[in-house]
C-alpha cells in the first residue's frame, strides 16, 4: 500500500508540473484534474471517505467550470519571461525548505499516532455525545459547529464577491439616479459651487 | 407552464438529442443520490457540503445539456440567491435556537436511536440547511461564470 501511495504521489507531482509547464490552457486544466482525482484516491486509501467524496465531487464541478471558462476565452498561450533572479531565489528557498522539512519530519510522531489527546477523545465519545454515527459529521456539526458556521460565512461572502465582480457592466445609470435622489454632490456640482466663490 | 418547458426541451438549444436523452435519465439519479448524501450525512460518509455539490452538478448538467433557458426556469438566479440566503439563515437560526438550552449550537433535540435517519438531534437539520446553501451558491457561481454577464447586462439595457 505504501508503494501504491508513493506511485500516486509521483503521478500527482508529474501532473502538477505538466499543469504549470504546458502552454495549452485546456491540457493544463486537465492536468489539474489529474492531481485532484489522485488526491481523492489517496484520501480513500488513507481511510477518509468523507473527504474523498467531497474532493472528487468538487473536482468534477471545478473541471466543468474551468473548461467552460477556458474554452470561451481565446487566451491559449501565456507569455513567459525568463528571470534568472526569481529562478535562483526560488531554488535556494526550495532547498532551504527541503532541509528544514527533513529536520522537522524526523521529529514527527509515526503516522496515525497523534500528539493531541483531543482527537482521541473525539473519536471515543463522538457517538454517544452527539448521536451521529459518522464521526466526521459529529465533529463538524456538534463539537466544532462554530467553525462550520465560519466556513459557511466564508462561502457566502465569496459568492457575494463573485456576483459583484462578475457582473460585466456596472449599474452606472442606476447609481447616478440614486445620487440624485439622495443629494450626493457630483463632480460637476462641486465645480459649479467652486465657480461661485 | 408545461408547454413552454416542453418547447424549450425540444428546441435546438443545448447539445444533441443523445446528450439530452442521457441527461434526462441521469438527472433524477443524480438528484436522488445528492439528496441521499445530504439526508444521511450523520450516518454514512458525506454531509451537507458534498451532497450540495452533487445537487449543483445536477443543475450544471441540466444547463449544459438543455441550454440556459430551461435551467434558469428550474432555478433562476433570483431563486438561487434566495435559496442561498435562506440556507445560511436557517443554519444560523438552528445555532441560535441552542440558546434555549444554554449555549450556541447546543444539540437541543434528542439523540434518538443510532444508525436511524431521525437521530443525532440538530445535525441532520444543519446538513439540510448547508446542502441548500451549497447547491444554490455553486449553481449561482456556475451561471455567473458562464451566462450571467450577458444576462444581467441585457436586463440593464432593458431598464434603460
Amino acid at each position: 500500500m505504501d508503494l501504491f501511495l508513493l506511485i500516486l504521489m509521483i503521478f500527482m507531482i508529474v501532473g502538477s508540473v505538466i499543469a504549470i509547464e504546458t502552454k495549452n490552457l485546456l491540457s493544463s486544466v486537465i492536468s489539474v484534474g489529474v492531481v485532484g482525482f489522485g488526491l481523492s484516491i489517496v484520501f480513500l486509501m488513507l481511510g477518509a471517505p468523507d473527504i474523498a467524496i467531497t474532493q472528487m465531487v468538487v473536482e468534477i464541478l471545478i473541471l466543468v467550470i474551468l473548461i467552460r471558462a477556458t474554452i470561451t476565452t481565446d487566451n491559449t498561450a501565456i507569455e513567459r519571461h525568463a528571470d534568472t533572479f526569481s529562478l535562483v531565489s526560488s531554488l535556494v528557498f526550495f532547498g532551504l525548505f527541503l532541509i528544514f522539512a527533513f529536520l522537522a519530519v524526523h521529529d514527527l510522531r509515526p503516522f496515525g499516532e497523534l500528539l493531541m489527546r483531543v482527537s482521541q477523545t473525539y473519536l471515543e465519545t463522538s457517538a454517544e455525545k452527539t448521536g451521529a454515527t459518522n464521526v466526521v459529521t459529529g465533529i463538524l456539526l456538534d463539537f466544532r459547529a462554530y467553525d462550520t458556521m465560519g466556513e459557511a460565512t466564508v462561502l457566502f461572502t465569496s459568492i457575494v464577491g463573485a456576483f459583484v465582480i462578475l457582473r460585466r457592466r456596472g449599474r452606472k445609470h442606476k447609481r447616478e439616479r440614486d445620487t440624485e435622489k439622495v443629494g450626493i454632490l457630483q463632480d460637476e456640482d462641486i465645480k459649479k459651487d467652486f465657480k461661485g466663490f | 407552464m408545461g408547454d413552454i418547458e416542453k418547447e424549450i426541451r425540444e428546441s435546438k438549444a443545448g447539445m444533441t438529442s443523445i446528450v439530452k436523452t442521457i441527461a434526462r435519465f441521469a438527472m433524477g439519479i443524480i438528484i436522488i443520490f445528492g439528496a441521499y448524501i445530504v439526508l444521511y450525512g450523520h450516518v454514512t460518509p458525506g454531509g451537507g457540503f458534498a451532497g450540495g455539490v452533487i445537487l449543483a452538478c445536477g443543475y450544471v448538467i441540466l444547463t449544459l445539456a438543455f441550454g440556459k433557458d430551461l435551467a434558469l426556469r428550474k432555478l433562476s438566479d433570483q431563486g438561487a440567491s434566495i435559496m442561498d440566503n435562506s440556507g445560511a439563515l436557517a443554519f444560523l437560526v438552528i445555532g441560535l435556537l441552542g440558546f434555549t438550552g444554554g449555549y450556541f449550537f447546543l444539540n437541543f433535540l434528542g439523540h434518538g436511536e443510532r444508525f436511524s435517519l431521525f437521530s443525532a438531534g440538530i445535525i441532520p437539520l444543519c446538513n439540510i440547511a448547508i446542502g441548500f446553501k451549497v447547491t444554490a451558491s455553486l449553481f449561482a457561481i456556475f451561471i455567473a461564470l458562464s451566462i450571467f454577464g450577458k444576462f444581467v447586462s441585457g436586463l440593464v439595457e432593458d431598464e434603460e
